[in-house]
């Protein structure tokens, strides 16, 4: 050993595996893990309070002595976190179909149809994502207001049926099919349609379960937009009726945990079961974007 | 013939393509497009949805220019920019370019950095909440007490409440961020480093001069989200306040919730519209900004 500089550039072996080797690494990767810890203290301590007992809420131990389900039959019984649970799940499905069904459809049409003004409407598209939301959002009430949106799955819906990102991420992927493939089912007779939905949709299938993870936990996770349009509680979101719920029952955090547990778990289950497609998603995203 | 025969199934493919376009370009117009124009419209006028608008000229606007609120809360979401981006960034890269070197349980540690990014920011921010409640409630003071620390007033003290209330959005931002710097870093071909190896450049200078340089499109795009990520901050600072009022006295209050208040507790959409133009005439100039970096990198 002749100091770092030169362990770390070792001759003939590539430079990451020399620094892994690095004795200061050890200090590193015992410090990452205590940052991991910080991480997911939040969500241990949610979860851990959620089977709390209301004496035990304010004990510094994460683990509950005597763990309950008190709460969650408390929270489903005496309150309508099952509905905002249906609520949220429903029109996050319908929205990610939606957005899954018409982003990938725009995304192939201006990946390959060759037509005067495809350029136009690419850009049009694009330049959606330049608008905020929050610009929209009087409209949008306005909107939901006159057509009688206010209060339904519809009008918690309605503005994210497509999305400018969406149309972009699958124009992408759709450009990186061979025309070759188009063209011979063209040939064998099917219907463009179908030259759509059978050949070129299974050739991104990669993009499109990036693209529905997403939408699906951007929706619902979705807060401003379902605040604004739903004031019946029948009606509200897994947020919206978080928010109210727990606004309501400041006090009992050991029913806030719980509902907090009940809005966060779909999430942790979606990243446990998707998690190389999402880090993966997450970078397509990012370098394309 | 020939040619005719080729125009023709151009034609129908343009056709075609216009058939499978339809119903989006009727989506894009009318909930995207009209609405953007109509928020221009809005901001000129007084309207609180029971009577029709009427037209104000630029009160809207000259109002907000004397409105001591806005101007507090338009400080305040640049108090959460100019903080919770170069903090969370730093952090970020630390992480990245650390964990991007370690092997042993690398994944892991990975999925704990990145959880907090996908779970829902209300859930959250009442976890967060919860935290800094003052004794015997709050996880934060309980702590500082038992190392023999003052109890801390966090979300109660003007002073300390937004820094209170950045902080879970800076949480749940670091994976985002550190999946990103990874992927740049992973990026770097190694042979620049083997040129750097051969120049005998020591381990700070290979970071100055070699990483930091070559993670620039990274580096600029992620300033750029995080950016308009701190700028459109809501859900965090709504569910970690009274009421969701951005309290107390104000001192939490971002842009957006301003706008959501003036426009959905006190319907002034004319006020509102107008607010929001400024928001995104903010972000515009960002995008603007970073087109213009990105542009300046590949000349």
């Amino acid at each position: 050993m002749s100091g770092p500089a030169a362990s770390l550039f070792d001759a003939d072996r590539p430079w990451r595996v020399a620094l892994a080797e690095r004795p200061g690494l050890v200090v590193a990767w015992t410090l990452l893990v205590i940052g991991a810890i910080v991480m997911m203290t939040p969500l241990a301590y949610m979860i851990g309070t959620s089977f709390k007992a209301p004496h035990e809420v304010y004990e510094i131990n994460l683990l509950p002595h005597e763990p309950t389900f008190e709460n969650y039959i408390f929270i489903f019984e005496k309150t309508r976190f099952g509905l905002w649970f249906v609520n949220s799940v429903v029109t996050s499905a319908l929205v990610t179909i939606s957005v899954l069904f018409f982003d990938a459809l725009i995304g192939y049409t201006l990946a390959k149809f060759e037509f005067r003004g495809r350029e136009f409407v690419f850009i049009a598209i694009l330049s959606t994502l330049m608008i905020p939301t929050e610009m929209l959002i009087v409209p949008w009430y306005v909107m939901a207001k006159n057509f009688g949106w206010l209060n339904s799955y519809w009008g918690i819906m309605f503005p994210g049926m497509m999305t400018g990102f969406g149309v972009f991420l699958m124009r992408q992927f759709f450009m990186g099919v061979p025309d070759d493939y188009i063209h011979a089912a063209r040939i064998d007779g099917l219907s463009e349609f179908k030259i759509w939905w059978k050949v070129a949709m299974p050739l991104v299938t990669p993009a499109l379960s990036a693209l529905g993870i997403f939408t699906f936990l951007g929706n619902w996770t979705a807060f401003l937009w379902p605040l604004i349009v739903t004031n019946d509680r029948a009606l509200y979101t897994l947020p919206v009726g978080l928010a109210s719920f727990s606004g309501e029952n400041l006090t009992d955090w050991e029913l806030v945990m719980a509902g907090a547990t009940i809005a966060t778990l779909p999430t942790l289950v979606v990243f446990i079961v998707f998690q190389r497609y999402i880090i993966r998603g997450v970078v397509l995203a990012g370098l394309k974007g | 013939m020939r040619f005719g025969e080729t125009l023709t199934i151009e034609r129908k493919l343009a056709i075609q393509a216009w058939i499978f376009l339809a119903v989006p370009i009727v989506f894009f117009g009318v909930i995207r497009f009209y609405p953007a124009f109509e928020s221009f419209a809005i901001a000129f006028t007084e309207w609180n949805l029971l009577s029709p608008p009427r037209y104000a000229g630029l009160s809207n606007f000259s109002r907000m220019l004397n409105d001591p609120v806005f101007w507090i809360a338009f400080k305040n979401t640049f108090i959460y920019l100019a903080v919770g981006a170069p903090v969370s960034l730093v952090i970020a890269f630390v992480v990245a370019y650390y964990l991007d070197q370690v092997r042993f349980a690398h994944g892991l540690i990975r999925a704990c950095y990145f959880i907090p990014h996908l779970t829902s920011a209300v859930a959250m921010a009442w976890v967060w909440r919860w935290f800094y409640q003052p004794p015997p409630v709050g996880l934060f003071n309980n702590l500082l007490n038992a190392v023999g620390f003052d109890t801390q007033p966090f979300l109660r003290s003007t002073f300390q409440a937004l820094p209170a209330a950045l902080a879970p959005a800076i949480w749940a931002g670091l994976g985002f961020q550190i999946v990103l710097f990874m992927a740049g870093l992973r990026a770097i071909p190694s042979s620049y480093y083997e040129a750097a190896r051969i120049d005998g450049a020591g381990r700070w200078m290979v970071l100055r001069e070699i990483t930091l340089p070559l993670l620039r499109p990274t580096i600029v795009f992620l300033v750029v989200i995080s950016s308009i990520g701190f700028l459109r901050i809501f859900d965090t600072v709504y569910n970690m306040t009274d009421n969701g009022a951005g309290g107390p006295l104000n001192s939490t209050k971002p842009l957006v919730l301003y706008i959501y208040e003036t426009a959905f507790r006190s319907y002034q959409m004319g006020y509102a519209a107008a607010q929001t133009i400024i928001l995104f005439l903010i972000l515009l100039v960002i995008s603007l900004i970073q087109l213009r970096l990105m542009r300046a990198r590949t000349n």
